[in-house]
């Protein structure tokens, strides 16, 4: 099939970008065929709650009412806390103990409320959004131009290569006959950062000499439905450090309704084997200050995403013949101030302004072309700039937290001519083996048996040890604390969406009977990578997969290809 | 002789089954808590028909499927996303209230209205397909009724099979107690069909159905004239079933064990 202008995946980007041509293309007597393939059963499929300045956003929308998106709200109080252990079970460092002690000093509800935020992390004029309500509303203003095409669970395999050039996309297999060819004059590649099409382009065309995508996070968040009485208002948000562990930063973001997102990002410099994102945010949510305002509280939604942490260090090239990649994947996440999805939708404006400028000349959308009207334009403007202060801010995470922090203050007060310096590494090569993660807490011969039963249970270690070490029994209440797999049907719908095959598979078998880490199975967001009762490569289902990718940066023996499917809640 | 049919699916949207729904009385009556928050799919009992449609338009040449649907215009708009990738259609939207909280008459009047309004349609070759019950409503009566209304007088109901023979005919198996099938035969068209589940999968997402498709969805979703409905009745209470989903998701359980709990549970209660 051909169309004019393809797009793969739907999310901030593409909705910046077709947002910016759709009302041109109106106009047009015969306007071009733009379509747009997302991989989710639907347009709010996205998974985050987001506090952001909207600059990009308003700019697009200069009228914009937040009352006429869901769940959106004006910031109007913003918050950083640093949370005491309450529990006694979080790993924390000397330093970080020091710490502690001088912040309980003058703690309230084992929390310290910072008198002041930096301006890099500040929200001034923002927005609390729900990113799947946002999404859904762009894409019903966007269908009702009649201008473009946005196709949900349509998941696209790989791009079209020929002669150095993209020239389409193939969509993935159904129900065993190949995937449709779609060719195209533009192909714009808005997969996100674990997208297969992205990954190909990089395969192909290789990357920028200092490219480098070694710092992850996997963002794990609740939609809660706020106790009748709760005092926060709409717009009131919370950031957080220091809790469940210090390395996992938090949020809590109030929407109207009587709503808010809840969450945690767990990083790839966290160096605990028993990542599980799942049970630390229940942990999280049960941390008394926040507790204070959510015990009563009931579970709306529950999701999970891979967030591409490097920045403008994980930039691949923006362009080449035939394509142009925007939003996430390609390198437009702030992590100073921890914002991607006002960034995201600015690079697709970029690239439909861009767009928009070449139709008049019918100049195709060749590399030189793009470059001179989208990648100028990505320089030139505050996006580009902000995250060149940005570039190094996170590094210091590298070698801790407390440095870490540091490395981000001076980043942000020099306007990143102050770093810290420090060597990244790939999560799996800095990771640490269970026996030596808990050396001192667990004795290695307790490891082996507590694997040994896990392995016959089918289930990851991950409980199991955050028991052993002290963590409190989750008191589930079937409300707000539910078990993971609860998570996966009461918080949105994950299915294997039929006809597509497995899009998780494990190379080579042996190396994961070696494995002595297996992140893949303790990190998986949904359960749906567990160990094998007869040994060897874990076993996946998809149909608990929620596609946050989390396996793909953890492990180089995996393959993440397209799939259908993964979790959907509209409250996300 | 030629055996194309035209056939008229009704079929309203339901937040997705798999969501937490709650009911609440709003200003307008009852609603489910955050209903416009919730993904919308096409009522589960009215895909079944139209997959079944999709499958006899494509088996029987010169045939055409419309679907028609009572729905808030953005939602249905959402829905029509995926569903209008997989079967060939043409949409007849009617806006108005889906949410369950309706009165299967004033809905059957709409339904009847818009199908009796579409231009170009056949009645002496009309199959008129819907669910037997609805995922927002179990009533069971609306198809019923919007068939009473075109004057369709061959109606069956918990149809799970649809087979066309050469004279025209159509053979039915409906749904009876025990696990069988009542079989009937009618000389042909105009009939209603209120589909149990049929037994046609889901089919595969195409894009060049989707392609052909928008070009009309967009269209009738501009013209869909609001429907009078929900006036005529009112809610005296709404509550959640008393018995609550209890979900666990467990590989490979034995039939017994399974057979086991169920025991156990009805035992309990």
């Amino acid at each position: 099939m051909e169309v004019d202008i393809v797009c793969v995946g739907f999310g901030p980007a593409t909705g910046g970008f077709l947002h910016t041509i759709a009302p041109k293309l109106a106009e047009m007597e015969t306007p071009p065929t733009v379509i747009c393939y997302e991989r989710a059963d639907g347009l709010a499929f996205g998974v985050s709650g987001v506090a952001t300045r909207a600059r990009g956003i308003r700019a697009s929308f200069p009228e914009l009412d937040p009352a006429q998106i869901p769940m959106a709200a004006p910031i109007r109080e913003e918050n950083l806390l640093y949370l005491l252990d309450p529990t006694g079970a979080s790993r924390r460092s000397v330093p970080v103990r020091m710490l502690d002690g001088i912040a309980g000093i003058a703690r309230d509800n084992h929390a310290v409320e910072l008198p002041w935020i930096p301006g890099f992390l500040r929200k001034d004029g923002g927005l609390v959004l729900s990113i799947g309500q946002f999404n859904q509303w762009v894409s019903e203003q966007l269908m009702m131009t009649g201008a473009v095409q946005v196709w949900p669970g349509m998941p696209v395999a790989e791009p079209l290569i020929e002669k150095g050039a993209v020239v389409g996309v193939r969509l993935a297999d159904q129900n065993g006959e190949p995937g449709m060819d779609i060719r195209a004059a533009l192909t714009v590649v808005a997969d996100g950062p674990v997208g297969p099409v992205g990954r190909r382009l990089d395969e192909h065309f290789g990357v920028p000499p200092d490219f480098e995508r070694n710092d992850w996070a996997v963002g794990s968040k609740m939609v809660v439905e706020l106790p009748s009485d709760c005092p926060l208002a709409p717009g009131t948000v919370y950031h957080t450090i220091g809790f469940p562990e210090p390395d996992i930063f938090g949020f809590f973001y109030v929407h109207p309704g009587n709503l808010a997102s809840v969450g945690i990002f767990v990083p790839s410099w966290f160096d605990s084997p028993v990542r599980t994102s799942y049970r630390y945010l229940q942990h999280y949510m049960m941390h008394p200050f926040l507790w204070q305002y959510l015990k009563g509280g009931k579970l709306r939604s529950w999701g999970a995403k891979s967030l591409q942490e490097s920045g403008r260090r994980g930039e691949p090239w923006l362009v080449g013949n035939g394509y142009a990649r925007i939003g996430e994947g390609s390198g437009s996440t702030n992590v100073l101030s921890g914002s991607g999805v006002d960034e995201a939708w600015t690079t697709g404006v970029q690239l439909g302004e861009s767009v928009l400028e070449l139709m008049p000349e019918k100049a195709p959308y060749t590399s030189e072309n793009l470059k001179r009207t989208y990648v100028r334009r990505r320089r030139e403007g505050w996006l580009d700039q902000e995250s060149r202060v940005a570039e190094n801010a996170r590094n210091g995470f590298q070698r801790g937290f407390l440095t870490g922090l540091i490395g981000m203050g001076l980043a942000g007060v020099t306007r990143g001519r102050v770093t810290v310096h420090a060597n990244s590494r790939a999560s799996q090569d800095r990771v640490q083996p269970v026996e030596r993660y808990f050396g001192g807490r667990i004795p290695a011969a307790e490891i082996a048996r507590i694997d040994k039963q896990c392995r016959t249970d089918g289930v990851p270690l991950h409980d199991r040890l955050m028991d052993r070490v002290g963590w409190p029994k989750i008191p589930f209440d079937g409300e707000l604390l539910v078990s993971h797999q609860d998570a996966l049907l009461i918080g949105g719908k994950v299915q294997g969406a039929a006809g597509f095959g497995d899009h998780v598979r494990f190379v080579d078998h042996e190396l994961c009977e070696l494995c002595r880490r297996r992140i893949c199975l303790e990190m998986c967001s949904g359960e749906a990578i567990a160990p094998a009762k007869d040994g060897g490569a874990p076993v996946f289902d998809r149909e608990k997969c929620v596609h946050c990718g989390a396996c793909l940066w953890n492990c180089d023996n995996i393959q993440f290809a397209a799939g259908g499917g993964g979790l959907h809640s509209a409250e996300n | 002789m030629s055996n194309s049919f035209h056939i008229v699916v009704c079929g309203g949207i339901v937040p997705d089954p798999l969501q937490t729904l709650e009911p609440v009385i709003g200003p307008n009556g009852p609603a489910l808590k955050n209903e416009l928050l919730l993904p919308h799919v096409l009522d589960p009992w009215a895909a079944h028909a139209l997959y079944e449609a999709a499958h006899l338009a494509k088996a029987h040449a010169g045939s055409k499927v419309w679907l028609v649907s009572l729905a808030s215009k953005a939602k249905l708009q959402q829905v029509m996303m995926t569903v209008a990738q997989r079967v060939p259609l043409e949409l007849v939207a009617v806006d108005g209230p889906s949410g369950g909280f309706t009165d299967s008459f004033e809905v059957a009047a709409a339904l009847a209205g818009a199908i009796e309004a579409i231009p170009g349609l056949d009645r002496t070759r009309l199959l008129l397909l819907g669910g037997w019950e609805s995922a927002s409503r179990a009533a069971g009566a609306t198809m019923q009724m919007v068939g009473e209304r075109l004057g369709i007088t061959e109606q069956f109901q918990g149809v799970d099979e649809l087979t066309v023979g050469e004279d025209g005919s159509l053979r039915i198996l409906e749904r009876v107690e025990g696990g069988q099938h009542q079989v009937s035969v009618c000389s042909g068209p105009p009939a209603v069909l209120g589909w149990a589940t049929g037994n046609l999968p889901e089919p595969a997402n195409s894009p060049q159905i989707g392609m052909q498709n928008m070009r009309l969805i967009l269209p009738a979703l501009q013209k869909a004239k609001a429907a009078q409905v929900g006036a005529g009745c009112t809610f005296a209470n709404v509550a959640l079933p008393k018995q609550q989903r209890e979900t666990r998701m467990v590989k490979d359980t034995p039939v017994e064990e399974i057979a086991r709990e169920i025991v156990e549970w009805i035992v309990a209660e």
